[in-house]
């Protein structure tokens, strides 16, 4: 088996909320206490992608789906854990000896109506980064660089002087996608990208995403909480709950026969159109909140099938099939 | 989608700012007045019947004249002449360009310094925010007239008048430019912390930029809307203060005098009956004061992003 | 007759530079119980004919003609207080953001009891009885405790359930759902489906389901209207669209949808983008995206045909049903 090209290790990160150590201090029952909070977004995850795939992530709002983005692109410093790249560890790079990762690393943003700066002509914006990184290109050569990312992406070379709220957002999206692709970069994080788009503008985004990894040999890290687009863009999928991934497997054997009860309860809430009625696995309660995070499995709590184990003892990843890993203990037990 | 390029001379005239502009009628009249105005102070040497600096052409006996039309008026002076003798109209129009020199010289020295601190404080946050930001408390904790009458008369007394009077308009531009920056810094900061959650930022990020080009390059533009409405307020805050200076012998000397100064002069003889002397230019001084003031509350209504609807 | 029948509506907004229109001879009808879905792309005007229903349209936008007949009275042409009697009495409103109903300073009791006493004279107790059972009818757990609680205490999936409960308090005869789910994770949300969808039924109330979701309407309504551009561009019973959809707009719509297409290859993809509201093109506004746009589709509106249980405003519909009463002509 060839290494992958994006490791995640071990990777935690909380968000403290407590504040400074003055704000932590109360007075209580008659005494001072220091008492700390913090959110465990993300609860060690481990995910390796592979060259040439797309990896999707999955998950309910809270999951930490979106933090295991921006981790991986360094936008935020992990708690635990380490990110590796082609087998060299990038989390703890800082600034010269991180530019180069940052063009073989890539990020399309979910909101196309923010992630655009308002203030720069299409054409500064998209020329900024291809100086930034290749200073010795002439400037023709920079010219034909971003008329050849902008025809890739369908937006007419003509309109560069334009600023983005000239533009609709599905066209917005494919500025920034042609953004990313200006590095040539060999990996592409994307945090939902077409959840703010319009039905018929999702399919035009989906196909360039699947074009510009076909033509340019792109690897895919998609995040997303719409398990039809993982279904359709996916090569494997990783189910995100409370921090933890709680099943991952290729995509055919996952929407075939999803094991973990939380895949079968999310693929179950799916609307299909073939349905008359809304037919879906009830889970009890509600998600926990993951500052008080439940002990045992994450997911015990609202799971028809929690026993004792479960309430006490973290389930790990385990593979139960080729290419289908699942942490629940019910599923290791044989019990499900 | 409309075809070819379009210039920024027709994007603007497009624009709401333009539109809202051409229907509100009290901005227009506070522009023109404004621009009026400027255009005076700008061009005072060349529109100036006399030139108030030049000693030799004072004469002490044509002091305290009343402006045309009233008893004993010369024609030669059409709004009087002052205690010694200089031309009112001339001496206005020189005072003028005193005073807003100093009004757009400190206003830039605060936003340059607003900007900067701003700019820090909001991106990097952390203790460089906390430092900053109690530096500002501590600044806007002494009212500027005090600040600037402690340095004021500091000055005066090391240098002595004579030389005082040749670099009064720098230091009252530093005075009031430093006493007011963290105006300018906090509003500055606010919009950094809101600009810098947009996913733009994170992109830049993304890319590898370095801090300082996130900073001036990606945020800084998309702040500069209440910079620019804050500014014009601090305009007219700037005149005022350095007319209070001058009203209290702490501004401009008599011989170069701002619009507050001369109102200053003109204050002993108005129990004299000489009230033109104070009056003339305190008129203008309010009129200049309050078309600022009205840009600017037209600009913070134009550029308000909860009214605004692009 | 109809509970509520749109005859013509037209909803213009005034702007710098002229009058915009939002819609454009919207017609349809709502009976007692039944569950309609609206159903189109953001732009497309499906929130203005919410609003406008109960003559909510907020300036510059104004009702420029046709009329909103509730039980026979036409709400265009009603005074506000009239109206006021109507809103939240016998027409409820659900909306997406459940804090647009909810007052963060209030408790969820104070707000339910304060919305009954709005309209009936009856004892705060009486009213607090009321909402207290409205809260059980919509399942939220350990419900009198809720009655004390702020909005903010509250998930967003409990909230939402709250504000279902809010509009089956005065035991209204219409609720309008304006993408009551779009804010909610897809467990919630379908459980919040299946809540409205039972309670609909069994109350009776009929519902206005206004959504992009071509899922959740094939599962909660009876029949759907499709809007492209401030019109109706298809209407007709659920099944037979989401089977059988006429329109060009409604089949791109739902062959672009991933679920339709095969893993990992091409979606289908209608080309462009809804046109703005500024420049809506002349004739069918849809087709500069369209395959089958002739000139006739970009100088003339289409009238609507019928093609079988279904209405379509389409050109090349109405060529085609043509052709196949020509062939059974022929054939006969």
């Amino acid at each position: 088996m060839t290494s992958p090209l994006v490791e995640i290790r071990g990777l935690e990160k909380q968000f403290d909320l407590s504040g400074s150590l003055l704000e932590q201090i109360t007075f209580k029952d008659g005494r001072f206490q220091r008492k700390q909070e913090a959110v465990h977004a993300i609860n060690g995850v481990d995910l390796q992608v592979q060259k040439g795939e797309a990896l999707c992530v999955v998950g309910e709002s809270g999951c930490g789906k979106s933090t295991v983005a921006r981790t991986v692109m360094g936008l935020l410093s992990p708690t635990a854990g380490e990110i590796h790249y082609d087998g060299k560890r990038i989390d703890n790079l800082k600034g010269r000896d991180a530019l180069p990762y940052r063009r073989k690393m890539q990020m399309i943003f979910q909101n196309p109506y923010a992630s655009l700066n308002p203030r720069m002509t299409i054409q500064q914006t998209l020329e900024e980064p291809v100086r930034f990184h290749q200073p010795d290109l002439s400037q023709s050569d920079v010219r034909a660089k971003v008329q050849e990312v902008m025809q890739s992406v369908g937006i007419d070379p003509d309109w560069g002087s334009r600023f983005g709220h000239e533009f609709s957002g599905g066209q917005r999206q494919r500025i920034a996608i042609a953004r990313a692709l200006a590095v040539d970069p060999e990996f592409i994080v994307a945090d939902e990208p077409i959840s703010a788009l319009d039905v018929s503008i999702q399919a035009q985004v989906l196909n360039l995403m699947m074009e510009a990894q076909e033509t340019r040999n792109l690897t895919y890290l998609f995040i997303t909480h719409d398990l039809a687009v993982v279904e359709h863009f996916g090569t494997r999928v990783a189910v995100m709950y409370l921090g933890r991934v709680c099943e991952l497997a290729d995509t055919k054997s996952l929407f075939a026969t999803p094991r973990h009860p939380y895949t079968q309860a999310l693929l179950s809430a799916i609307p299909r159109l073939e349905d008359e009625r809304p037919n879906y696995i009830r889970l009890q309660g509600e998600v926990p909140t993951p500052v008080n995070l439940p002990s045992g499995c994450v997911f015990h709590g609202r799971c028809p099938h929690a026993n004792e184990r479960c309430r006490t003892e973290v389930p790990k990843l385990i593979a139960t099939d080729a290419n289908v890993q699942v942490a629940c203990h019910g599923v290791e037990e044989g019990r499900l | 989608m409309t075809t070819a390029t379009v210039s920024r001379w027709d994007r603007f005239r497009e624009s709401f700012f333009w539109y809202s502009f051409k229907r509100d009628k009290v901005a227009i009249l506070s522009f023109v007045v404004l621009l009026l105005m400027v255009l005076a102070a700008v061009f005072a040497p060349m529109l100036a019947p006399a030139d108030p600096y030049d000693l030799a052409q004072i004469d002490i006996m044509n002091s305290e004249l009343p402006p045309a039309g009233l008893d004993g008026a010369d024609p030669a002076f059409p709004l009087g002449t002052d205690a010694q003798g200089r031309d009112l109209l001339s001496t206005i129009l020189y005072g003028t360009r005193v005073s807003l020199m100093i009004g757009f010289g400190a206003v830039l020295l605060q936003s340059i310094l607003g900007v900067l601190f701003g700019l820090m404080a909001g991106y990097l946050g952390g203790k460089v925010d906390a430092v900053l930001m109690r530096i500002a408390d501590v600044q806007l904790s002494f009212s500027t007239l005090m600040v600037a009458i402690i340095v004021g008369a500091v000055f005066k007394a090391s240098f002595g008048n004579l030389m005082f009077g040749e670099i009064a308009i720098y230091m009252l531009i530093f005075i009031i430019g430093v006493a007011e920056w963290p105006q300018i810094a906090r509003t500055v900061r606010a919009s950094v912390l809101a600009e810098k959650k947009k996913e733009y930022v994170d992109a830049a990020k993304v890319m590898g930029f370095g801090t300082p080009r996130i900073m001036f390059r990606h945020i800084l533009p998309n702040t500069l809307s209440p910079i620019f409405v804050i500014g014009t307020v601090q305009i007219a805050n700037a005149i005022i203060s350095e007319a209070a200076l001058s009203f209290l012998g702490l501004g401009m000397p008599e011989t170069q005098p701002s619009l507050g100064s001369l109102i200053k002069s003109g204050f002993d003889f108005i129990q004299s009956g000489s009230w033109w002397i104070t009056l003339i230019p305190g008129l203008v001084l309010v009129v200049l004061v309050l078309v600022i003031n009205l840009l600017g509350d037209w600009l913070r209504d134009v550029m308000n992003p909860r009214l605004y609807k692009g | 007759m109809a509970l509520l029948e749109v005859k013509n509506l037209d909803v213009r907004f005034a702007v710098r530079g002229g009058d915009l229109t939002a819609l454009r001879g919207i017609s349809f009808s709502l009976d007692k119980g039944e569950r309609l879905g609206l159903v189109g792309e953001s732009g497309a005007g499906k929130s203005v004919a919410a609003f406008s229903i109960l003559n909510l349209i907020a300036k510059p936008g104004y009702i420029a003609g046709g009329q909103i007949l509730f039980e026979g009275k036409d709400l265009a042409a009603m005074s506000e207080r009239e109206l006021r009697k109507i809103r939240g009495n016998r027409i409820a409103m659900i909306f997406q953001d459940p804090m647009m109903t909810l007052n963060p300073v209030l408790t969820i009791g104070t707000q339910m009891v304060e919305a009954i006493l709005a309209h009936r004279k009856i004892s705060k107790k009486e009213a607090r009885a009321i909402a207290l059972d409205r809260l059980q009818k919509v399942q939220i757990p350990s419900p009198e405790k809720r009655l004390d609680q702020y909005p903010h205490e509250l998930s967003g999936g409990m909230r939402q359930r709250v504000i279902i409960a809010i509009a089956l308090l005065l035991d209204p005869e219409v609720i309008i759902a304006d993408e009551p789910t779009t804010a909610l994770d897809v467990t919630i949300q379908a459980e919040i489906m299946d809540l409205l969808l039972n309670l609909c039924e069994q109350e009776n109330v009929a519902l206005m389901l206004i959504t992009h979701d071509l899922g959740v309407v094939s599962q909660v309504t009876q029949r759907m209207l499709v809007m492209y551009s401030g019109r109706i561009i298809e209407q007709g019973p659920t099944r037979d669209i989401i089977d059988n959809a006429q329109h060009p707009y409604t089949v791109g719509l739902i062959s672009a949808l991933p679920q339709m297409g095969e893993p990992g290859a091409r979606l289908f993809q209608i080309p462009g983008s809804m046109p703005s509201l500024k420049n809506v093109p002349t004739g069918c506004p849809f087709h500069p995206r369209c395959d089958y746009a002739t000139d006739q589709c970009r100088q003339a509106m289409p009238d609507y045909v019928h093609a079988g249980n279904v209405d379509v405003a389409c050109f090349e519909v109405s060529k085609r049903m043509e052709q196949e009463k020509h062939m059974q002509e022929e054939r006969s």
